[in-house]
């Protein structure tokens, strides 16, 4: 069985994000950039599959700037067999929108032709939670997100669902589409032996255009903002004087 | 211009709340049409809602359970005939809209906070550390709404009712069970009351303070990730980022440092208070009233006083 695992670089999560001065987007030239967390995640949720010898292989796939390299070379270093880095931007401020990242991943998919297809819930950059969704749909196959659990047994991938009321559990036919959650798995540091091997591993660098995919994007970017600031509040002295002040706003 | 908004059911269960909500979100778009898809949907509710055109009314065990290549499949088949297709920012319209979207060769649009005019909206990007307007090119506009900074609309409207046939089904997945928490609390996401507890708290039996301050309140328990990935409390109950986003009257927090990602979930609060032995906290930057202090001696002491 083969992993086709998609990752995408983006800010690290410990970073404090600035809004550029023109409001055109996000600060994030010279800024600590990762491997998306729950992206790391599905990484290494495939390894593990593998090292459990459901898969056989696990293949890893980006789309962004050239840079975006570094993420692949650490999901090998993680356990990954190889890496295909879809160049499709010059700037690292052009997001490629979860429509066209999808149409470029149906296309991997194809040439792939992957049993499972684990991609994180959403990228912590545009909090879109959309890319899984729309690669199920593009390719016909059923899907699951948000996957807190996932068990493969004849053909079927069985997903626990974090969902609003709790868990919902459903099987899906394979090939299928899992996006994984914070609680899937705690994933691994990659060693310094495997950072170095994960140097030799397969690398084919392609670009957008090869594929034929139109990636002009839908969306325009009116402004991006810094959100409305609280206005400061007040330390209170004691649980009495929190009773009176939740009094007089009229709250309790 | 006309909108189609898919009401949020799960089995038979309408969260009017949340359906309402995003209503008063989309009305300025154009007439508004509320599909009910489940099993064994009562839609009168819906048809009362204030300004609602009509109601498309179908059956369907895969829509009860929410399944989105079921969902995208009905909701394709119906697009054509609106101008923008909508739902509150459920995880079940979070599975079945971005589907729909590619299905319909559009880009969805996810967690939308403001409807700027009927091709421009805004939404929180960063976990809400900025905020972002985008005009969308796409002739159907399909987007999820994040209902929490939105008020429900009032009861008075009288739609008529249509029932309409379910489209065809989709094997490619199958509903195995829910795992639903069962509580007499409110639901978080509409609590006028939030109570919630951080790492602080300490352990999942020290909850029982927490919980007991909600319920002196008639509130909802909440928690932070920390507090969630410490084993203290249920996923479900957890607030922010990649938790739930809740904007109560009044929210509580109990012990939480106030981590971005926390803080992103519950900032749109109306009071927010933060009771933390750490003065340095971060939370008490967003807090209307902090007091400083042991959360075990405190906790107890307010919800004595308020009984």
């Amino acid at each position: 069985m083969k992993i086709l695992v998609p990752v995408k670089r983006v800010i690290d999560y410990n970073v404090k994000v600035r809004v550029k001065a023109d409001e055109s987007s996000v600060e994030l030239a010279n800024v600590k950039m990762s491997i998306n967390p729950f992206d790391e995640i599905a990484v290494e949720e495939a390894i593990r599959l593998k090292e459990k010898g459901v898969a056989s292989e696990v293949v890893v796939v980006t789309i962004g700037v050239k840079k975006s390299e570094d993420v692949l070379r650490t999901a090998l270093a993680m356990g990954a067999d190889r890496a295909i880095l879809i160049e499709a931007a010059d700037d690292v401020h052009t997001d490629i929108e979860p429509l066209a990242v999808a149409k470029l991943l149906a296309k991997v998919a194809e040439a792939e032709t992957p049993d499972l297809i684990l991609a994180g819930k959403q990228a912590i950059d545009n909090d879109m939670n959309a890319t899984g969704q729309m690669l199920g749909a593009l390719l016909g196959w059923g899907q699951a997100t948000s996957a807190s659990a996932l068990e493969i047994t004849d053909g079927v991938a069985r997903v626990t669902r974090e969902v609003d009321g709790g868990l919902q559990v459903v099987d899906v036919n394979m090939p299928a589409i899992v996006t994984c959650d914070l609680r899937l798995n705690e994933p691994r540091y990659a060693s310094l032996p495997n950072i170095m091997k994960a140097k030799k591993k397969s690398l084919a660098a392609t670009t957008a255009a090869e594929y034929g995919v139109d990636i002009t994007p839908r969306l325009t970017v009116v402004k991006t903002v810094e959100p409305a600031a609280r206005a400061a509040g007040e330390i209170v002295g004691s649980v009495e004087e929190l009773k009176a002040k939740l009094k007089e706003a009229g709250v309790v | 211009m006309s909108v189609l908004l898919v009401a949020e059911i799960s089995g038979s269960q309408i969260s009017i709340d949340a359906t309402s909500k995003a209503l008063a979100a989309v009305s300025s778009l154009g007439p508004v049409t509320i599909l009910a898809a489940g099993e064994g949907v009562d839609p009168a509710p819906l048809a009362a809602l204030a300004g609602v055109d009509k109601v498309l009314h179908v059956e369907g065990a895969d829509y009860g359970h929410q399944m989105p290549e079921a969902y995208a499949k009905l909701l394709q088949s119906l697009a054509p005939n609106y101008t923008h297709i909508a739902a509150p920012a459920t995880t079940s319209a979070k599975a079945s809209f971005p589907r729909l979207a590619a299905l319909l060769d559009v880009m969805v649009i996810t967690d939308v906070i403001a409807v700027d005019s009927a091709d421009t909206f805004q939404r929180p990007i960063y976990a809400g550390n900025a905020i972002q307007t985008v005009t969308s090119t796409d002739a159907i506009k399909v987007m999820t709404i994040r209902t929490a900074g939105f008020d429900a609309v009032a009861d008075g409207g009288a739609a008529s009712i249509e029932v309409i046939d379910a489209a065809e089904a989709v094997d490619s997945s199958r509903w195995v069970e829910d795992r639903v928490v069962t509580s007499d609390r409110p639901e978080l996401t509409s609590a006028g009351v939030v109570v919630s507890g951080g790492r602080g708290v300490g352990s999942e039996e020290s909850f029982a303070i927490i919980s007991a301050l909600a319920d002196t309140l008639g509130g909802a328990v909440g928690a932070s990730r920390a507090a969630v990935d410490s084993g203290f409390a249920a996923n479900d109950m957890q607030v922010g980022q990649t938790g739930k986003v809740v904007a109560p009257d009044l929210y509580i927090a109990c012990g939480i440092s106030g981590a971005i990602q926390h803080l992103a979930g519950m900032k749109d609060s109306k009071v927010i208070v933060a009771i933390n032995s750490d003065s340095e906290a971060p939370i008490f930057q967003v807090a209307d009233y902090g007091l400083v202090a042991d959360l075990f001696d405190a906790v107890p002491a307010l919800t004595e006083q308020l009984k």
